[in-house]
């Protein structure tokens, strides 16, 4: 996985709803996202977003043709976007997962942890921030979409 | 019990490390109080009426000689040289400074402590039977099913803004001494028809507003499974918990609007496609934890006291409670002496009681939902010498689950959701009954006092409950009878208009009289009242 702090797209964007930092090596999406409701009936629909009522699953006869899914989070104190990426990570989406709205620093380690991997706050987040917050643990107790090895597996992985 | 390695040190010093910069820039006024909020309240540090206080986690309410004599270390340097026991098994500091909470912070991760999940919608700090590993009647000790979700919910990423906070508490016998069909989920571990052991899950309690007793959803989930279920109930409850209305947004409503078979139906689905996921830690952490919990060296000895000494014996005989070893006990020290202020104890206090831990417990306390400190395994043969030294520190009160024994919050004496005072109730109540001699003539009794609506206090599980209340600015109390958090739990009754402060002192006693008068045999309060109904309490209470 590219850094994004280590490439051009780490900087992109500024404003609201533009992409600030960008975890993948890919273009960037360009199409115009659509709701849950009409994705799923338009066949030809390759971006989507995903309010907090919405069922990510009625997206998962679709992922194939979906390449940006945004999350959206009009309040940071809502986190049902968090259980949505998890859900369409682990059905197989490798498209863009990207968060947008009321996203702050101290989320983006756990959001990153859930599978997003574009970030694009209503207010710009402080770079060093970030970093810090996604360098801070370098492990994790329990499973989630980053497939890392969790501290449980860890401690008996010489016995695996 | 069980101790931190590497990983699990590593992970609360980063926390302190992050939480001294979040600090640091705050006083710098680079961060606004707003901003600040949510990072302090994930570690535990609220802004109350008077000032900030410190909730620390008591993981299953298990501490150590050094963990204790750490708190009353933090009570004396940092706060007003005395600490207050929680009903959900932590600690609490009333009186901290901000400049301090991330040196506290380090001092308690020196000896293997946090404050982590504390505060906020969240996986909160995981309670347990406080007689766990030594109660005579129980499966199996429930605690390492209860760290095994600790380390699960620690940080745990889908599941830190919840619809609202959340409660686990996992006990191992039939007989329910944490309230645990009171939570979120209560975890029951038991044996099943094939003498594996196994869990069931009670999801949908919780006090509060809208007081609901959990129903069961699996009878039985193999133990190589715990976690996977857990993390369905929890998915389920994030994705469909109500967040437009923050007094609905706990998942007892959940269950309830749902029903609990629809809820059953969903968390199932989601459990069968979590198994396919593989999200369970591998066995061998089970068993690793496990090995952290096995017996101390109990050796035989005296199995009778000595009662030539009736104060001590009457402390033996309302204040121990029956160990699976013969020659042992569990010793329950009361911080709820007459007049004092339920859960709370001074730095010296803490250190008699981890000094006694250390010499006479195999170095472990216990911290009880009931407000109270539990020596988990003493010998028959020292109890003489236990109960001495605790009388001499004023922690010797003979009145373990008798209507002194009771629950308060911190009211309105320190709480800013309060509407009235709690702790001035209880210490007038338990000076009534004491003089009065009634205490030991009732029995057991389980009073318990709430200072607002949110029920902090547990009043809904009293035998008898008090609510405080404002009415047009003046204090006032709701009583309720015939609520229980036991096996038998129920959900208390308001008996009728509430009275004045003076008014439910009274009233409290009537209704114990009217026991005293009604009851047969070995009746406890909460029998008798369930036989006879509430007719002749209210009678006597408004005619």
């Amino acid at each position: 996985m590219t850094n994004a702090f280590d490439s051009e797209a780490g900087s992109l964007g500024s404003g609201p709803d533009q992409v600030q930092f960008r975890f993948r090596d890919d273009e960037p999406v360009g199409d115009a996202t659509v709701t849950v409701d009409a994705a799923v009936e338009q066949p030809d629909a390759a971006a989507v977003r995903i309010e907090p009522g919405d069922d990510a699953r009625d997206l998962l006869p679709h992922l194939d043709r979906l390449s940006l899914v945004e999350i959206n989070f009009p309040s940071f104190a809502d986190g049902r976007g968090y259980s949505a990426a998890r859900i369409l990570r682990e059905s197989g989406y490798t498209g863009e997962l990207r968060a947008v709205g009321d996203v702050l620093v101290d989320q983006v380690a756990h959001m990153r942890r859930c599978g997003f991997d574009a970030f694009a706050p209503d207010v710009p987040m402080n770079e060093d921030g970030v970093k810090r917050a996604l360098g801070l643990f370098e492990n994790v107790y329990q499973q989630a979409a980053d497939h890392r090895h969790t501290i449980p597996e860890l401690r008996h992985w010489s016995k695996v | 019990m069980y101790r931190y390695d590497d990983y699990d040190q590593r992970m609360v010093d980063l926390r302190v490390e992050e939480f001294r910069d979040q600090c640091e820039r705050r006083l710098a006024g680079e961060l606004t109080e707003d901003q600040f909020k949510p990072l302090r309240l994930m570690n535990g540090l609220y802004l109350q009426l008077h000032a900030y206080m410190l909730r620390v986690a008591i993981p299953y309410g298990t501490l150590n000689s050094r963990q204790m004599s750490a708190l009353a270390d933090i009570a004396e340097r940092y706060d007003r040289g005395y600490g207050h026991f929680t009903t959900r098994q932590n600690i609490q500091y009333n009186w901290i400074k901000l400049e301090d909470a991330a040196d506290i912070l380090a001092d308690l991760s020196s000896v293997e402590m946090h404050a982590i999940q504390t505060s906020g919608n969240c996986i909160r700090n995981i309670s347990s039977d406080h007689f766990a590993g030594a109660a005579h009647d129980e499966t199996v000790d429930p605690r390492p099913y209860a760290e095994l979700l600790r380390q699960w919910s620690s940080f745990h990423p889908e599941f830190t803004y919840l619809p609202r906070k959340f409660k686990i508490c996992v006990i191992a016998s039939e007989k329910d001494r944490a309230a645990m069909r009171l939570h979120d989920i209560g975890i029951r571990i038991l044996r099943g028809d094939d003498d594996e052991l196994g869990a069931r899950f009670y999801v949908g309690g919780g006090m509060g507003r809208t007081p609901m007793i959990a129903p069961v959803i699996r009878d039985f989930v193999p133990l190589d499974q715990l976690v996977t279920y857990a993390e369905a109930c929890l998915r389920v409850y994030n994705r469909h918990g109500r967040r437009d209305n923050k007094y609905k947004a706990r998942i007892k409503i959940l269950v309830h609007e749902l029903g609990a078979e629809e809820y059953t139906k969903q968390v199932e689905e989601e459990f069968a496609h979590l198994l396919d996921i593989g999200v369970e830690p591998p066995f061998a952490e089970l068993e690793r934890i496990r090995s952290f919990f096995t017996d101390p060296d109990f050796r035989d000895g005296a199995k009778t006291i000595d009662r030539s000494d009736p104060d001590f014996a009457l402390w033996v005989d309302r204040n121990t409670h029956r160990h699976k070893h013969d020659s042992y006990v569990s010793a329950v020290i009361s911080l709820k002496p007459v007049g004092g202020i339920p859960g709370d104890a001074t730095a010296e206090q803490m250190r008699v009681m981890a000094r006694l831990a250390k010499r006479y417990s195999f170095d472990e306390t216990r911290i009880t939902h009931t407000q109270n400190v539990v020596l988990p395994h003493v010998a028959i043969a020292d109890l003489y010498d236990v109960w001495s030294e605790l009388d001499a520190a004023d922690l010797a009160a003979p009145n373990l689950d008798t209507i002194e024994d009771m629950i308060a919050c911190p009211g309105l004496d320190y709480c800013s959701l309060a509407n009235a005072r709690s702790i001035p109730l209880a210490q007038r109540i338990s000076q009534r009954f004491d003089e009065s001699g009634k205490t030991g003539r009732i029995g057991e009794l389980k009073l318990k006092i709430s200072g607002c609506i949110n029920a902090c206090g547990h009043h809904h599980a009293g035998h008898i409950g008090i609510l405080g209340v404002d009415r047009k600015g003046v204090e006032n109390y709701q009583l309720s009878l015939g609520g229980s958090e036991a096996e038998d739990v129920s959900l208390a009754k308001i008996t009728g208009p509430g009275f004045t402060e003076d008014g439910v002192i009274d009233a409290v006693e009537k209704v114990t009289d009217v026991y005293l008068e009604q009851r047969e045999g070995e009746e406890r309060f909460i029998d008798t009242y369930r036989r006879i109904g509430m007719g002749a309490f209210k009678e006597a209470l408004y005619d």
